[in-house]
């Protein structure tokens, strides 16, 4: 005992068990993310219970998803439900899903696990995610075109019936959305570009009613009459979708007559066989990405969050890189090397460090509302008083992480550059070459790795960065994304949505928490995953680098 | 030809050489001027809270409309930005006038022919009035600025409005003059207070809406009140309830109105200390305080607080400097709680009373001021003096709430029983008193920090003096690029996890997680024990340098082994429920979302910082120094104790600091995982608000340029600093420990 106390053992294994520990909290963080995130896609067995809240309450018919599981202690049921005795001190609880917003209210419940009379695994159950109200669990009963009866749950066609007109109503929805979307959307835009040239006319003092203003308002007729079209096309089509609707039974036995237009997606998890479930579970994962959010961001996917996210860090990238490398260059190649090189040195290394909601604040005080106020007062006067860049916008976000990341790039650079042995440029400039040369042909060629590691890193903060940008840019729901169709098609001057600040908005503002917390891991797993292969491709790229310059100096 | 052409080009060649050298000196020069910028910019939107205000003369001018002698200015008002000033006159005239040269634009004789004795304005800002007439007749008038744009030019036009109809209302039945009057006028109902030789009336019109139309009908109640007072002055409170009579002598009776039948009188108390006159008694912005002037320069303000016995009494809160010099009128900013006061010398001076400070004070006269009024935006004020001369004075005062005391000091506000510290930045209503003290939210981000150390600092440094000293290299190269992968993750992602899954399960597994950490270490020791004891053919397996593996399925034994016994214990030893059992037997409250779970979370995201850099420090500590002391004899933990860490221990100071730099400027992580309520209660189990959340909380709804605004901004610079000062510390430091290595 003694021998193993002053053999300084137990310390040792002490800071040992800091590491381990350490190491079992990253590793499990992102496990529990990826088991979260990935778990929410699979479709989950529906139940059928039969169940008594209390001994003399009525036996219900519960039909609902597992989604929690725990144990609680007596007093604490005690608390929330006072109504309840129990002989064992701590009781099993189940968190069910019951869906059906619309009709019961509330789509979460508890349940004790201990008061569960029987349980079934009904094959027929049907799952309807809709536009609205959240999913909906019941037995399928009948299809209708109007009021005409199509299939019942005598006949064997009600599935196939249902699957058919869906897709039927799938195939109005797209091209409703592609109207709505896409044609009106750049109808929209083109008249409010009309708006303000002719806002911009009246300014410049043009006598009302001369030819300039003919010209627009010949333009603006045109797109009204367009508009026209549009709007009468989708009245039909909204009429068309209309048609069907289908009768369910819930689970305390009333049935519900849905339209099919309601219905995003219907399926049987039951029924579903194994390569079934990873069809639809594959088909989920690429609805997530691909698809825009509905029902305040609970349900749907995350494609203008995913595509904001990578717009803003593109303009980041191509903002941040030549001020870094140029920074970087300057510091190491052409400042002279004294006092004061170092502290700009000490400076920039610790710019790294002062918390980045400062950076926001500068950003919106500085870029948005004084550099963005004179844009708009000097360019955009027709606009007034809505601002145009006076306001958060894409391009001062880039910006301000830009300001945010360029000591990454600054120190990364630098790093190279200071690895590149001086023979090499000595040996340059003896051959004549200029320092430009120098630097063209050879440094800067060497240490474009040691750029690339400090892009990716920068890349990698400034995907993960909300704080700044929840004062400078982002928002939880922009209704046009920053690139389209209509001319600039680049449009720096619009609000975006951001992987991260979705994923504190959906989890922390969203109305529905507990519904929406699947679809928060799910982005949460994203964000992780792109900025740990971000990290990854740094540490490789570092690594060989450093292997390189130790062969080159020997 | 060939000569000449190869001296272009090497002058071409050399002309690029120094184009370059200049681009690369100006783009990087301007990263670094942009990188300073942001400090400089911060200082510049802070800079004004600072400023001292100033003010300057407009005009100066014979009072306008002034035809006879006997007629006294009663009441002054501006319109918004200050063009244009009204005045009603004891002779019952309302003079309009354009204020920057004193130019009369109407004159109206009111309708009544009596002469007016008293003005009371209801509420600050609305101009809406009660005159008091000496033939004992009341008429309510509302002096309206309306605003039109005719050919696109701003034009005011003043215009009088009277709500309650042209014709007065009689209060006093006699026909005696009223000598003083106060009123106030709400949805529910109007109330008119007047006071003559004989008493003090009260009369309450109810006001009820017909079902059919829109009209309103007036019921009237009244009541009579004989007052041991002579008053001179008369207050009535917002809710029409409290009223306040006072006498010159600086006696006030303050008594309950609430309902007529039964006037109560709460308390009498005097004002004033001394045997002074009281010359000026009104109700600050809201109609809670009430500010009292003296001849001999008192200036206090008051406010019911809450005693003992439950019981709302009148307390004097806080007294404003004034030279002594004898305060003759008040004027009250309608906008925010400052006020000014004209005095016998002549002068005026500003003062803002939260903040308790004297803003500015300017000499406009010879003469004492009789008569002063602030412009809505409290950017122009109008005084008169005794010998009926009319001063113009552009004021510049634009953050007179911020102060020292105001800032970091207990301040005791409106409807609080004592002083405290209190960060309460906006409301719904307009007269709200804003509470910018920083003190609970510089107390929180200490108190977030403080806890995130707590945990980061020993699992790190720990840590990192393993990795760096006795660590397998194969095992390292594994560990450090975990450790990387971890100081990257976004700390969006970290919060989110703390306030939605760790919060809950600490919460309902409270037992759990306070034996983890009872148990993880003393398990750990066991484990090393047993594992000395192992044979050593077992042992020799397991190469020096990879407990840290064998730990790890221990201590995720551990954790579940705990957390399964989380609801027995807390069967057993907490009557069932920890949180309540900690409530009854030791008041201490909690909140799902507490320090416990910041210092967590946070200290996850900051054990990487000061892992790194620990690590480095220990790592590059020379060879020769630690194969020295183990050639000496010395055991592996013996030569860590007494060379390697008191080597590097300045490198584990500069990692400390660059964590705590970082603990104090999170912001994600503290806005997600905490309720950010800004109290002050060092408590694990309550919540916080820092500096950095309260930033990323109520940036995007401030104001832009008011005060709110920039004493944001005052917290993003002090976070700026703070942090700057930390790491270049911490930068220097380890500066200087490369070097005594290198020279080691």
């Amino acid at each position: 005992m003694k021998n193993w106390y002053r053999s300084g053992a137990p310390l040792i294994w002490l800071n040992a068990g800091a590491v381990s520990a350490s190491l079992i909290m990253v590793v499990s963080l992102i496990g529990l993310i990826a088991y979260q995130g990935l778990g929410h896609f699979w479709p989950k067995t529906v139940m059928s219970y039969q169940y008594s809240e209390t001994a003399t309450a009525p036996t219900e018919r519960l039909i609902a998803e597992i989604h929690d599981d725990e144990w609680v202690s007596k007093e604490q049921l005690k608390q929330s439900q006072p109504e309840l005795t129990f002989k064992e001190d701590s009781i099993q609880r189940l968190l069910l899903k019951t869906g059906n917003r619309d009709s019961g209210g509330l789509d979460f419940r508890w349940i004790i696990a201990s008061h569960i009379k029987s349980t079934e695994r009904p094959k027929d159950v049907m799952v309807l995610e809709r536009q609205e109200w959240g999913n909906f669990y019941g037995f399928l009963k009948e299809v209708r075109e109007g009021e005409n009866l199509v299939a019942s749950s005598d006949k064997n066609n009600l599935w196939p019936e249902l699957t058919r007109r869906l897709g039927r109503v799938h195939e109005i929805r797209s091209e409703i959305d592609g109207i709505e979307k896409d044609e009106i959307g750049r109808i929209n835009y083109h008249i409010e570009k009309l708006r303000l040239q002719d806002r911009a006319l009246e300014l410049k003092g043009v006598a009302t009613g001369s030819a300039p203003y003919h010209k627009i308002e010949a333009e603006r007729q045109v797109l009204e009459k367009q508009y026209q079209q549009y709007q009468q096309r989708l009245v039909d089509l909204y009429k068309l979708i209309s048609r069907d609707s289908l009768k369910a039974e819930i689970m305390d036995g009333t049935q519900i007559t849905i339209p099919l237009s309601q219905i995003v997606r219907a399926f049987r998890p039951n029924a579903m066989s194994i390569p079934q479930k990873i069809g639809f579970y594959i088909e989920k994962l690429w609805e997530f990405a691909s698809t825009e959010p509905r029902e305040a961001n609970t349900e749907g996917g995350i494609f203008p969050a995913i595509f904001g996210t990578v717009m803003m860090v593109i303009l980041m990238a191509i903002i941040v890189t030549p001020f870094g490398v140029v920074a970087a260059v300057y510091l190491r190649e052409y400042a002279p090397q004294g006092f004061v090189t170092r502290l700009i040195r000490i400076a920039v290394n610790n710019l790294a460090g002062v918390p980045s909601i400062v950076y926001g604040v500068f950003g919106l005080g500085f870029f948005v509302y004084f550099l963005g106020g004179s844009i708009d007062q000097l360019f955009y006067a027709e606009a007034a008083p809505a601002p145009t860049f006076g306001t958060p916008g894409i391009l001062w976000s880039s910006l301000t992480l830009a300001i945010l990341t360029v000591p990454v790039v600054i120190v990364a650079t630098e790093e190279g550059l200071s690895r590149i042995p001086s023979s090499i440029r000595e040996g340059s400039l003896a051959l004549g070459a200029t320092k430009a040369e120098t630097l063209w042909r050879t440094v800067l060629p060497m240490a474009s790795p040691a750029m690339m590691t400090g892009l990716i890193l920068a890349v990698a903060r400034a995907a993960g960065e909300v704080a700044p940008l929840m004062l400078v840019g982002v928002v939880k729901l922009a209704p046009t994304l920053p690139l389209d169709g209509n001319w600039p098609f680049l449009h720096l001057d619009r609000k975006f949505m951001h992987l991260g600040f979705h994923i504190y908005d959906v989890g922390f503002q969203s109305p529905n928490v507990e519904a929406s917390r699947p679809l928060v891991f799910a982005t949460a797993l994203l964000l992780v995953a792109i900025i740990i292969v971000l990290n990854l491709a740094a540490i490789a790229i570092r690594n060989r680098l450093r292997e390189k310059y130790k062969s080159l100096e020997q | 030809m060939a000569q000449f052409n190869r001296d272009s080009s090497q002058q071409w060649r050399l002309l690029k050489d120094k184009l370059v050298r200049y681009g690369v000196m100006l783009g990087g020069i301007s990263v670094i001027a942009a990188i300073v910028l942001i400090f400089f910019y911060l200082v510049f939107v802070v800079w004004p809270l600072f400023e001292s205000p100033t003010s300057e003369v407009v005009a100066a001018y014979q009072m306008p409309g002034t035809t006879s002698n006997s007629s006294k200015t009663l009441h002054l008002s501006l319109d918004e930005r200050g063009d244009i000033g009204g005045r009603i006159t004891t002779s019952g005239e309302v003079v309009f006038f354009h204020t920057k040269d004193g130019s009369v634009i109407t004159r109206q004789q009111l309708p009544s022919a009596s002469k007016i004795s008293s003005v009371a304005v209801g509420e600050l800002g609305k101009n809406l009035l009660a005159l008091g007439m000496d033939d004992g007749q009341t008429l309510l008038l509302k002096i309206r600025y309306v605003v039109s744009y005719p050919n696109d030019l701003r034009t005011v036009t003043p215009e009088l409005e009277f709500p309650y109809g042209e014709e007065p209302l009689e209060i006093v039945p006699s026909g005696s003059a009223i000598e003083q009057i106060a009123f106030r006028d709400s949805e529910e109902m109007l109330t008119i207070v007047t006071s003559t030789k004989g008493g003090v009336q009260i009369a309450r019109f109810t006001k009820e809406s017909s079902m059919l139309d829109d009209e309103v009908t007036l019921e009237k109640s009244s009541s009579e009140y004989a007052s041991s007072l002579k008053v001179a002055f008369i207050l009535l409170d917002p809710d029409q309830k409290r009223l306040y009579l006072a006498e010159h002598s600086g006696a006030v009776e303050v008594l309950s109105i609430g309902d007529l039948d039964n006037i109560e009188k709460v308390e009498t108390i005097n004002v004033l200390s001394s045997d002074a006159k009281l010359t000026s008694f009104d109700f600050l912005l809201g109609g809670i305080s009430i500010i009292a002037g003296s001849d001999q320069g008192e200036l206090s303000q008051w406010f019911s607080v809450r005693d003992k016995d439950h019981n709302y009494l009148l307390t004097k809160i806080r007294s404003f400097d004034t030279d002594k010099t004898a305060v003759t009128t008040l004027a009250m900013e309608s906008r925010r709680k400052g006020f000014i006061s004209g005095d016998r010398q002549g002068n005026i001076t500003i003062f803002h009373a939260t903040a308790q400070r004297t803003v500015m004070s300017m000499k406009v006269s010879e003469h004492p001021l009789t008569k002063i009024v602030s412009s809505p935006r409290a950017d122009f004020v109008f005084a008169e003096d005794a010998a009926g001369k009319g001063y113009f004075w552009h004021v510049s005062n634009h953050h007179p709430e911020i102060s020292w005391g105001a800032l970091w000091g207990k301040v005791q506000y409106e409807g609080y029983d004592d002083k405290r510290y209190i960060w309460q930045s906006s409301s719904a209503s307009n007269d709200f008193e804003p509470k910018f003290s920083l003190m609970p939210l510089a107390f929180g981000t200490l108190k977030a920090a403080f806890y995130a150390m707590l945990f980061a600092v020993p699992m790190s440094i720990l840590g990192a003096i393993y990795t760096a000293y006795f660590m397998a290299p194969r095992m390292r190269q594994w560990v450090k690029p975990t450790i990387e992968i971890m100081e990257a993750l976004p700390t969006v992602i970290l919060g989110f996890l703390a306030g939605l899954w760790l919060a809950p399960l600490m919460e309902s597994h409270l037992p759990g997680v306070f034996s983890v950490l009872l148990i993880l270490p003393i398990g750990i020791l066991i484990t090393s024990f047993l594992w000395w004891k192992l044979p050593s053919s077992i042992r020799r397996r397991v190469p020096d340098g990879w407990e840290a593996v064998i730990l790890i399925p221990v201590i995720i034994g551990l954790v579940w082994f705990s957390f399964t016994l989380s609801l027995p214990m807390e069967e057993a030893f907490f009557g069932g429920d920890m949180r309540s059992w900690m409530y009854n037997e030791f008041g201490i409250g909690f909140d799902q979302r507490n320090s416990l779970v910041i210092g967590l979370a946070m200290g996850f995201a900051v054990i990487p910082t000061i892992f790194s850099i620990t690590e480095d420090a220990i790592f590059s500590v020379p060879k020769h120094l630690t194969l020295g002391s183990l050639a000496l004899g010395a055991t592996p933990w013996q030569t860590l104790i007494r060379v390697v860490i008191l080597t590097a221990s300045p490198g584990i100071f500069s990692a400390v600091m660059i964590g705590l730099g970082r603990a104090v400027g999170e912001t994600m992580i503290v806005l997600m995982a905490t309720g950010n309520t800004p109290v002050m209660d060092f408590s694990v189990f309550e919540g916080m608000r820092t500096l950095a959340a309260n930033i990323a909380v109520e940036m995007p709804e401030s104001e832009v340029d008011s005060s709110h605004y920039r004493i944001l901004f005052l917290a993003a610079l002090v976070l700026l600093s703070f942090t700057f000062v930390v790491n270049t510390l911490a930068e220097i430091v380890r500066h200087r420990l490369r070097k005594k290595y290198s020279s080691l």
